[in-house]
């Protein structure tokens, strides 16, 4: 029996928006799983009633999953709580399902558990709001039509499953984190979206060191924001950011929860990502940094991700740690590869090294090769300043 | 001998509701006449259309999971199971453990019950 998904996620929707509006003012009810069960359920109801379909569509509605829910989770909010956190947490995996387009489950994430409009959520992504109403009635129709399960999945899929699910929320991050401070608000607004729903999924998942690690990342990363971009837009190197700009709070939050997480003794990805860039954060000046911790966290990283992008970041590590020609005879390795050929970033790390090294005619051959490749104009004119820089010294 | 008789259109077709319900009854009129003959089994299975379509392999013991219909062209169907599932993981789950996983992919179409 597959059910009414707008209906419930409208309604699920509906009933937390008005708690969050009401339970400020009115004080959190007794029973805060059993008032947002009743107040979804009535909204439902409401809804149908509204349509003015009768009585086989209401018998319909009670037909679906989210009332089958329902009556199964009042009776376990009887016992106690946690069931809030089971119905955003089925949300969750449903909208990430990995028989849904990528592109699909993010929406549909920052539909349901954010509660974007669709108007929003186009302009986050830069597409036209027919194109994205069109994609989400897609999904909810397929989440529907090839009864896509609205539940946690049991525990031999949970590991591929959150992985998932922590994919579709680091991707929501990294579009707000590409967008630069100038941009439409919506766009860096999905940085703190991203962040909220890690919130949750920690809460929901506690025992899930990974969950931690990716919302560790998240916070560090948000953490250097203001330090990131220059008055004119431009990136700041992480070298040369200026340190007072970081949110010293915010990094030792994320501190406190990637020790916690690792404490686990399960590392993944998304702690290791963290643990490095925690790194660079708690580090006093650039100068300070512990590039050999660092090499170290990447070579774990490319034992759990062994992709080429791992690697070069690992070259760069080493070429900290080690020197610049350690650095660039792995950058060039990894460039022989052909893996990463038209990868800005591979040709603007060899132009690097190779000013480091003082090979000037080299470093300034490399840099226009990642001019030609560079994807947006905040990159295109940082390389333009160390062409211009290169070309002024003798 | 058994024979599989693969039904192929195009779906992006338009196609009016007039046309649509005289094609259902065309298609109602010939499981009739051939469940009659002794020939069909059941009524014949329509399939949702490929939006709904999700393809299974399994590579190096990994279940990969893809939206869509299957994308290589070079495939061909070289069978087909018809089983009934509580939902779309148990139908996953099921199709990874299809010998064909492995080296080719399983299209999993949801069946359009009537």
């Amino acid at each position: 029996m597959t059910g009414d998904w707008d209906l419930a996620e409208e309604c699920a929707q509906d009933a937390f928006t008005k708690a969050l509006e009401r339970w400020p003012r009115d004080g959190v009810p007794s029973n805060p799983a059993g008032w947002l069960k009743t107040t979804a359920r009535n909204r439902a109801l409401d809804q149908l009633r509204r349509a003015a379909v009768g009585a086989a569509k209401l018998q319909e509605v009670a037909m679906t999953r989210f009332v089958d829910a329902d009556a199964e989770s009042v009776d376990r909010s009887d016992r106690g709580d946690g069931t809030i956190t089971d119905d955003r947490l089925r949300l969750m995996f449903t909208c990430c399902h990995p028989a849904l387009p990528v592109d699909a489950q993010v929406a549909l994430t920052l539909r349901t558990l954010a509660g974007l409009t669709t108007n929003e959520i186009a302009r986050a992504f830069l597409v036209p709001t027919e194109t994205m109403a069109k994609r989400l009635v897609r999904a909810k129709r397929k989440i529907h039509d090839a009864a896509i399960p609205y539940r946690v999945p049991p525990a031999h899929q949970l590991p591929e499953r959150t992985a998932a699910v922590l994919a579709v929320l680091y991707a929501l991050f990294n579009e707000g984190y590409s967008a630069s401070a100038g941009a439409d608000l919506v766009r860096t607004g999905l940085c703190a979206e991203a962040i909220r729903l890690a919130r949750l999924l920690v809460q929901l998942m506690p025992d899930e060191p990974e969950a931690s690690g990716l919302l560790a990342l998240m916070v560090l990363h948000d953490a250097r924001r203001r330090a990131r971009v220059d008055a004119a837009g431009d990136l700041v190197l992480m070298e040369d950011q200026d340190r007072e700009l970081w949110d010293k709070a915010a990094i030792d939050e994320a501190c406190g929860l990637l020790e916690a997480a690792m404490g686990r003794d399960r590392f993944g990805p998304f702690q290791l990502q963290a643990a490095i860039v925690a790194c660079h954060a708690s580090a006093p000046t650039a100068a300070d940094t512990d590039w050999h911790h660092i090499v170290v966290l990447y070579e774990r990283l490319s034992e759990l991700v062994p992709t080429p992008v791992v690697a070069l970041n690992r070259a760069v590590a080493i070429a900290m740690a080690d020197g610049p020609q350690s650095g660039l005879e792995l950058v060039d390795q990894i460039d022989a590869g052909g893996a990463l050929a038209g990868y800005h970033l591979l040709a603007a790390t060899r132009a690097d090294l190779l000013r480091r090294l003082g090979r000037n005619a080299d470093a300034i051959d490399a840099y226009q090769r990642a001019y030609r490749l560079a994807p947006t104009d905040a990159e295109r004119r940082y390389l333009t300043r160390r062409l211009e820089e290169l070309s002024a010294t003798p | 001998m058994r024979y599989a008789l693969l039904v192929c259109n195009d779906e992006s077709a338009d196609v009016t509701p007039a046309e649509q319900a005289a094609r259902f009854a065309s298609y109602t009129a010939f499981a009739d006449t051939m469940l009659e003959r002794g020939v069909l089994r059941d009524a014949g299975v329509r399939l949702r259309p490929t939006i709904t379509a999700t393809t299974v392999r399994v590579r190096r013991g990994d279940v990969v999971i893809a939206d869509g219909p299957f994308a290589e062209t070079k495939e061909q169907i070289g069978g087909f199971y018809l089983v009934e599932c509580e939902d779309l993981d148990e139908a996953i789950e099921i199709a990874s453990q299809i010998p064909g996983a492995r080296f080719g992919s399983i299209e999993v179409r949801p069946v359009w019950e009537i």
